[in-house]
């Protein structure tokens, strides 16, 4: 067998085509390895080629991590083929969808009656409506399929509403009146609720924040600490206008020493840097809320920090490698909230809305709140519309999730814009693209019809249940 | 004699003795005629007559000592449709039973699924969905105080249907029922003890 070998590699050595065959080799033997360490290889640029098509804007920033959804083992249920992906879904999206009061879950579809509907579209899988790598098919929120899919269990929709006669069945989600998911601000009820407000309302105003009550763990505000009680160990060298700008925050005033984020006390070492999870023993619900959206996503799945050079959006370059951390909005020991709320997004996003803040009647009104002329919750920046104040089971806390408002963005209708404007004025503006990208500095062109037909709707239930009454 | 999952017998066991109970002891806003049920063998009939006798008492209770019970004293708070978004509001018990069968449906290993139904439904939702449904509710309508049991395949898949009369039993459900706008225009004139739908069981077999 040897002898073979040899004398096949002898015969090869004099071959005057050996240098080709070997480059040939060599170029194949590489190719390989470049596929086969991308398929072993953990989450990094080295998958890139096996990447089956574009991802989606809200999954591309994960999708080095391949197993984010398609890694069998994290089913609870075990691998299966079939349900991996579904599971994914659910694990960052189900608590989402549960918030949102999702009027499509899928125990709606477990009903057997339901069968013959689910054979022509499978409402209980994620995927049926929502595939990835498909650029060429997909929609705004990630829909994959013709968005006229109401019409396969709603063509009947007439009869019972009159007033859908003659409406097309691509217009059902695309007109600012219905969403697949959530319909919180636009069922009948919310909507006759809200019939006949103003464009702008008399009180506007965002309700206040409750700090200290949407802290989590067991820490809770102490007595006020002064710039001499910092207790950094003495050999750390500290710079005096990093303890002038802690003496200044909230920390301080509640008793959030050094040692707090930094460690360096008996349970563990001091570091220069803190980590979120140090913001997280406190601050929970933010962390986790900032985990689930475009900024923190990546973090959430162990990769590294996203970076606006990344960003699909328009960025400015002089930020390209920021790392989209807590303290990225939240910087140097200032913890500026203020600064937070508009001047951190806007050294990165260069898209033209953003673009299009500083001249908007919302950023005057923030500058006026800022100078003290304007009532505190009177202004409106950026984390007023994308971060929105939400009440919770402990008060009223932010939601660090700046995409939990835009999916889809009548969800913001309900959480944001009514505290100051009337509810068909907030869906119409939603749904005008010219009005979104001026940053609402141009009013909408049209108007929503949906809270008048709801109204209409109910009026002539009132009269007829009148009639019903008079009838002996 | 059919087989039953674990969950199914287990189910079946627990709730028949559970129901027996309260259905003694509880006037309803509705009645129905659930065939009494033995706690030895467990066909499907017995495992949905078993759990439509929970239903039934739970509902009843709902309906006479929450709803009734807080018009009656002309209380602030009151059953409403839209109860999830209004102050003071409960739900009604049409909408508190079908909370009930949606959180039975998040079960998969629950092993079977209710629901209302009736030939003259005010929420679309509550009409009937094949061809032994509207089956089960004429029978229900021309014989008064017999279930329908039947089987049918959905999907590939056998199931036992049984269909329970829904019955008016306090002048709150077919007053209600009658002054609703959604009624249509066939909708007949409720009074009590008249079957206004059918409680629906659904087991695969």
């Amino acid at each position: 067998m040897s002898i073979q070998i040899r004398s096949i590699w002898n015969a090869f050595r004099q071959s005057p085509h050996a240098p080709k065959w070997l480059t040939w080799a060599a170029i194949n033997v590489s190719i390989a390895a470049y596929f086969g360490f991308g398929l072993v290889a953990p989450a990094s640029i080295s998958k890139t080629a096996w990447l089956p098509g574009e991802t989606t804007h809200g999954h591309y920033q994960i999708e080095m991590d391949c197993n984010a959804c398609h890694d069998p083992g994290r089913s609870a249920d075990g691998p299966s083929g079939s349900d991996v992906m579904q599971d994914a879904c659910i694990r960052c999206h189900g608590e989402q969808l549960d918030l949102a009061k999702d009027t499509h879950p899928a125990k709606k579809f477990r009903d057997p009656t339901n069968a013959e509907r689910l054979a022509v579209l499978d409402a209980q899988n994620c995927l049926s409506c929502h595939q990835e790598h498909v650029p060429e098919q997909t929609l705004t929120m990630g829909l994959t399929m013709p968005a006229d899919y109401c019409w396969h269990c709603h063509q009947e929709v007439a009869d019972s509403r009159p007033s859908h006669r003659d409406m097309a069945y691509d217009s059902c989600a695309t007109a600012g009146c219905h969403n697949y998911h959530d319909n919180r601000a636009l069922y009948e009820k919310y909507l006759d609720d809200h019939h006949g407000q103003p464009d702008h309302l008399k009180l506007a105003s965002l309700p206040l924040r409750s700090t200290a009550a949407s802290l989590s763990g067991v820490f809770r505000p102490d007595r006020p600490l002064g710039i001499d009680e910092a207790d950094h160990p003495p050999a750390e060298t500290v710079d005096q206008r990093v303890l002038d700008d802690w003496a200044t925050t909230a920390h301080a005033l509640a008793g959030v020493n050094c040692t707090h984020c930094h460690g360096g006390n008996n349970d563990s070492q001091w570091s220069e840097t803190v980590a979120m999870e140090s913001c997280q023993r406190c601050h929970a619900g933010q962390v986790a809320s900032f985990q689930t959206g475009k900024h923190g996503m990546r973090l959430a799945v162990g990769l590294p920090a996203m970076t606006p050079d990344q960003a699909r959006l328009p960025m400015h370059a002089g930020r390209a490698h920021a790392k989209l951390d807590c303290n990225a909005c939240h910087p140097g020991h200032r913890f500026d909230t203020q600064f937070a709320a508009a001047e951190a997004c806007l050294r990165c996003h260069a898209d033209d809305h953003s673009l299009a803040y500083r001249d908007s009647s919302h950023a005057t009104l923030w500058q006026d709140e800022l100078s003290g002329s304007g009532a505190v919750g009177s202004g409106v920046s950026c984390a007023t519309c994308h971060l929105p104040r939400i009440e919770g089971e402990t008060g009223i806390w932010v939601n660090h999730d700046q995409n939990a408002s835009l999916r889809p963005n009548e969800t913001m209708a309900r959480q944001v814009c009514t505290h100051c404007h009337g509810l068909e004025y907030s869906l119409s503006a939603l749904a005008d693209p010219r009005s979104i990208t001026s940053c609402f500095g141009d009013a909408p062109t049209e108007r929503i019809k949906s809270v008048q037909m709801a109204r209409a709707w109910f009026e002539q239930r009132r009269a007829k249940r009148e009639t019903l009454l008079q009838t002996p | 004699m059919m087989k039953l999952n674990r969950n199914q017998q287990l189910a079946a066991a627990a709730l028949t003795v559970c129901a027996l109970l309260p259905l003694a002891a509880l006037p309803g806003c509705t009645s129905s005629e659930a065939s009494s049920t033995p706690s030895g063998g467990i066909t499907p009939q017995q495992f949905a007559d078993g759990v439509h006798a929970v239903m039934m008492a739970d509902r009843t209770v709902y309906a006479t000592h929450v709803v009734t019970n807080l018009k009656k004293q002309d209380a602030p708070v009151k059953a409403f449709e839209y109860w999830e978004d209004t102050e003071n509001s409960i739900p009604l018990p049409a909408q508190m039973f079908r909370m009930g069968a949606e959180l039975v449906d998040e079960n998969p290993e629950a092993g079977f699924t209710y629901a209302l139904r009736s030939k003259w439904p005010l929420n679309e939702q509550h009409q009937a969905k094949t061809e032994l449904e509207q089956t089960a509710l004429d029978y229900l309508s021309d014989n008064p105080g017999e279930n329908f049991y039947g089987e049918e395949e959905l999907g590939d898949q056998k199931y036992f249907v049984a269909v329970y009369p829904d019955r008016a039993v306090a002048e709150a459900c077919w007053s209600c029922h009658n002054e609703h706008p959604n009624r249509g225009d066939d909708y007949p004139e409720f009074g009590k003890d008249d079957v206004m739908g059918g409680v629906l069981v659904r087991v695969p077999i």
